[in-house]
């Protein structure tokens, strides 16, 4: 089986007043019709991967890799136009808060019949049509009307429905979340989740699944990486999580609270300098 | 201390004292502002403009008021008069460079003045809001509603010609765009979590305005007094143009300018010199007041 | 005694046609020593109840008391000086021109200290700053820095109760695991009274012994912390919210 996305030595690198920051140093990953999840916490440069990905990291700011494939295209050698038409039909991405990311004066069917419309020939009538099956898809009551409300009209949950069914619609084969239910509350998060995860599933596409939260992707990834300070740290298969062997990643694992089983103390993370000094670890397969 | 020592005590992340603290804070700005070239280039005519007001007996070739009929009207470069003379014989240079004390004189007070009253006037009807903020306000649209040269004419008309004066009038006709920044800044700060924070220590309205708001709001003033520089140049030249200014023979720029149009077809560096002074530092304070305005953003400064 | 006693609290905001209530009618109180949670999703009402016992709302109705004695619409200096607030965001909390040594200067000579210097160092001690963090400016400094400086500065006049808004919900796990050890260290210390807010019932369950479920502005239940380890509530809406929650921490 062919990878959809081969990713080699990438780096993300920023100048600053004392020289250079880098934020991706060196990773390498591989992402086949698997839901792959990327884990970190701020500042590891996980965002900043999905985004790099999608040539969206913005001057000064600089990307480079030995080898950025994505299906028959190189990315790294791919112009604006190319990656306009990547963005959306090859490849997706969905942002944290809705709030930021759908348009404040365009009703949700106008924005969403657009996503659809720019990447194919097809008439309003069948774009409209299927806007609404989409909204249905992600279990939204009422998708006639929802049509035509406004961003601020509709909650953070179903916006963020409404995000995924836009993303989606232009049928991408790669999607990437970057902390897709991180504004969302607890049980809200779960339902967005499992659409998105059955939704991924049924259409065999590949998925990114970027968060802070390693419990969370571990239930809606088959493979993860853990990030640390720009490296991958540890590739893990989901179910094997319990098996993880770098201390930051048992770090990560036990600093979280546990309502059923309580302790009196969390175990806080000891940062060792080494570990962001070590090479970074290949996901390539 | 050596160069390099210095400048990595200035540029810490991890400054040991409250002096140290502050020197940093300068540092990081001061060097934001020199990578704007342009900017840069506006501070450094307005030093120059500063020195030359301050050293004007000693850059002065002549007197600028002693009048010399037998040499009037002179073209640039003879004589030794670099900028020419004017109708009554005097050295234009000459009264170029002690204008520049009158110009500077006239800025700096309104600087002062009016952004000081916008700021009160803006800070206390935003964060006190109700009926206080209405009152206010609605006075400062009043003001608003005038063009500003008319409204300057008329204070000058009824206070008597003179620079003070003029001075005045520019000033109060000049404060309501800053108190209608000064009021948008507040509405924004009042309601952010800091703000809450010092009220749970009990701190009093006085103390969260002075202490808390202004220096936010300081920042937004700042680039737009820099921007109006220019503005308020040209008003204070106006009405020097019109006599309700500085009068003769003083040798303020828009009554030079005023002087020289009866000659612009035939003579016309009498006006256009000191027109193109007005335009030089007007263009300086305008390119320093878009550095400025990089460097103190407050939606920068949190990052 | 209880240090916090609410009965029947309604806090709206906006007048007339236009007003809507945030908290209906809540009654709870929190004994002095105890730490007791206040837990809900977004727009449930829970961090309008610690702006109201705070005074930064003065939009309600009903009876607040603090240590027996009725609270009115204007909170005095010796209020303050007993009940303190930590902030949901380090980011927002902190005034970004003031350094740390400013920010605590400032409320210590508020509340009339005079050996301002000592207690600076003592307090950036306390929360496992250290000294060297005292001139530094809130963008010198990391969220889980940021938040150590608040939690300083709500200790600075020594209070016995904190309200504390969702301290760690925008910090990332390991970094909320240190603030929640340095709050759970800091109420043995002092002897603190702690009434929390957070949407996570897990960081609730590990830092209070009694919880309020908040709904729609509603107190829909109040249960111990046993109780719901065993994930035993009544009320439906106690039972989804620990039911998502247990199922978000569970390992595949």
């Amino acid at each position: 089986m062919t990878n959809l996305l081969d990713i080699e030595n990438l780096r993300v690198r920023f100048p600053t007043r004392q020289g250079h920051f880098d934020a991706v140093r060196g990773i390498s990953f591989s992402l086949g019709r698997e839901r792959l999840g990327i884990v970190g916490e701020s500042g590891s440069g996980k965002s900043m991967t999905g985004r790099a990905i999608l040539k969206l990291i913005r001057k000064p700011g600089e990307v480079t890799a030995d080898r950025m494939q994505m299906g028959k295209t190189d990315l790294r050698t791919a112009s604006d136009r190319q990656m306009r038409k990547i963005r959306g039909r090859h490849a997706s991405m969905i942002m944290q808060d809705p709030k930021f990311s759908l348009n404040p004066v365009m009703s949700v069917g106008q924005q969403i019949t657009e996503a659809l419309t720019t990447h194919e020939r097809i008439s309003r009538l069948d774009a409209r049509k299927r806007a609404i099956q989409m909204l249905d898809a992600v279990a939204i009551r009422d998708p006639e009307r929802v049509m035509g409300l406004y961003p601020h009209e509709v909650s953070g949950g179903m916006g963020q429905r409404i995000m995924i069914a836009m993303m989606l619609i232009p049928d991408p084969e790669i999607l990437i979340a970057d902390e897709p239910t991180s504004a969302l509350d607890v049980s809200v998060q779960l339902s967005v989740l499992e659409i998105m995860d059955r939704l991924v599933t049924d259409r065999g596409m590949g998925l990114i699944f970027i968060s802070h939260d390693l419990n969370l992707v571990s239930q809606f990834c088959d493979r993860i990486l853990i990030m640390y300070a720009g490296r991958i740290v540890e590739v893990c298969q989901a179910g094997k999580l319990h098996e993880a062997q770098h201390p930051y990643t048992i770090g990560l694992l036990n600093s979280v609270p546990d309502l059923q089983h309580p302790r009196p103390r969390l175990d806080v993370l000891k940062r060792d300098p080494a570990w962001s000094a070590a090479p970074s670890v290949s996901a390539l397969t | 201390m050596t160069h390099q020592t210095l400048r990595d005590w200035l540029l810490t992340d991890t400054p040991q004292s409250r002096r140290q603290a502050s020197a940093a804070a300068w540092y990081a700005g001061w060097l934001k502002l020199k990578r704007n070239t342009l900017a840069m280039a506006g501070l450094i005519v307005l030093i120059a403009l500063i020195l030359g007001a301050l050293c004007a007996p000693l850059l002065a070739t002549q007197d600028p008021f002693v009048q010399d009929l037998g040499a009037r009207l002179l073209a640039p470069g003879t004589d030794g008069h670099i900028f020419g003379t004017d109708s009554l014989g005097r050295d234009i240079w000459s009264r170029l460079i002690y204008g520049a004390r009158i110009s500077l004189y006239i800025v700096a007070l309104v600087a002062v003045v009016a952004p000081l009253l916008g700021l009160i006037i803006g800070t206390v009807a935003g964060y006190a809001g109700g009926i206080l903020d209405v009152v206010l306000m609605r006075f400062t649209d009043i003001f608003l509603a005038f063009p500003r040269l008319i409204l300057a004419l008329a204070f000058v008309a009824a206070l008597g010609a003179g620079i003070e004066n003029a001075v005045l009038a520019i000033s109060l006709t000049a404060w309501p765009p800053y108190a209608r920044i000064a009021r948008a800044e507040t509405l924004t700060i009042r309601n952010s979590d800091f703000i809450h924070a010092i009220k749970l220590q009990g701190a009093g309205p006085l103390r969260i305005i002075t202490r808390h708001v202004w220096p936010l709001c300081i920042s937004s003033l700042v680039i737009r007094v820099t921007l109006d520089m220019a503005g308020i140049i040209l008003t204070a030249a106006g009405l020097g143009f019109l006599g309700l200014g500085a009068q003769p023979p003083s040798p303020e720029w828009g009554a030079m300018v005023s002087e020289g149009r009866k000659y612009i077809l035939d003579y016309w560096w009498v006006a256009t010199i000191p027109g193109l002074a007005i335009f030089t530092i007007s263009l300086a304070f305008n390119l320093l007041g878009d550095g400025l305005r990089d460097v103190l953003d407050p939606r920068e400064a949190g990052k | 005694m209880s240090a916090i006693d609410l009965s029947d609290l309604t806090v709206w905001f906006g007048h007339g046609a236009e007003r809507s209530d945030a908290v209906k009618s809540a009654s709870f109180s929190v004994d002095t020593g105890e730490s007791f949670g206040l837990v809900g999703e977004s727009g449930s009402g829970k961090s309008t109840v610690l702006r109201a016992i705070s005074g930064l709302i003065d939009s309600w109705a009903g009876t607040m008391q603090l240590d027996g004695k009725p609270l009115g619409r204007r909170r005095e200096r010796s209020f303050y000086k007993a009940v303190q607030m930590v902030f949901q965001d380090p980011y927002a909390s902190l005034h970004p021109r003031h350094t740390v040594d400013r920010v605590l200067g400032e409320v210590l000579k508020l509340h009339g200290f005079s050996d301002i210097d000592a207690r600076i160092d003592k307090l950036l001690d306390d929360v496992g700053l250290g000294k060297g963090f005292r001139f530094r400016y809130p963008h010198q400094l990391s969220g889980g820095q940021r938040q150590r400086v608040a939690i300083a500065r709500a200790l600075a006049p020594e209070p016995r109760i904190v309200l504390l808004d969702e301290p760690t919900s925008a910090l990332d796990v390991s970094v909320q695991a240190e603030i929640l050890n340095l709050l759970s260290d800091l109420r043995a210390e002092r002897g603190l009274t702690y009434l929390m807010v957070s949407h996570d019932l897990g960081v609730i369950g590990h830092m209070c012994e009694r919880i309020a479920v908040m709904q729609q502005g509603r107190i829909v239940e109040l249960l111990d912390v046993a109780q719901m380890r065993k994930l035993s509530a009544e009320h439906p809406y106690t039972r989804h919210l620990l039911d998502s929650s247990v199922r978000a921490v569970r390992q595949a």
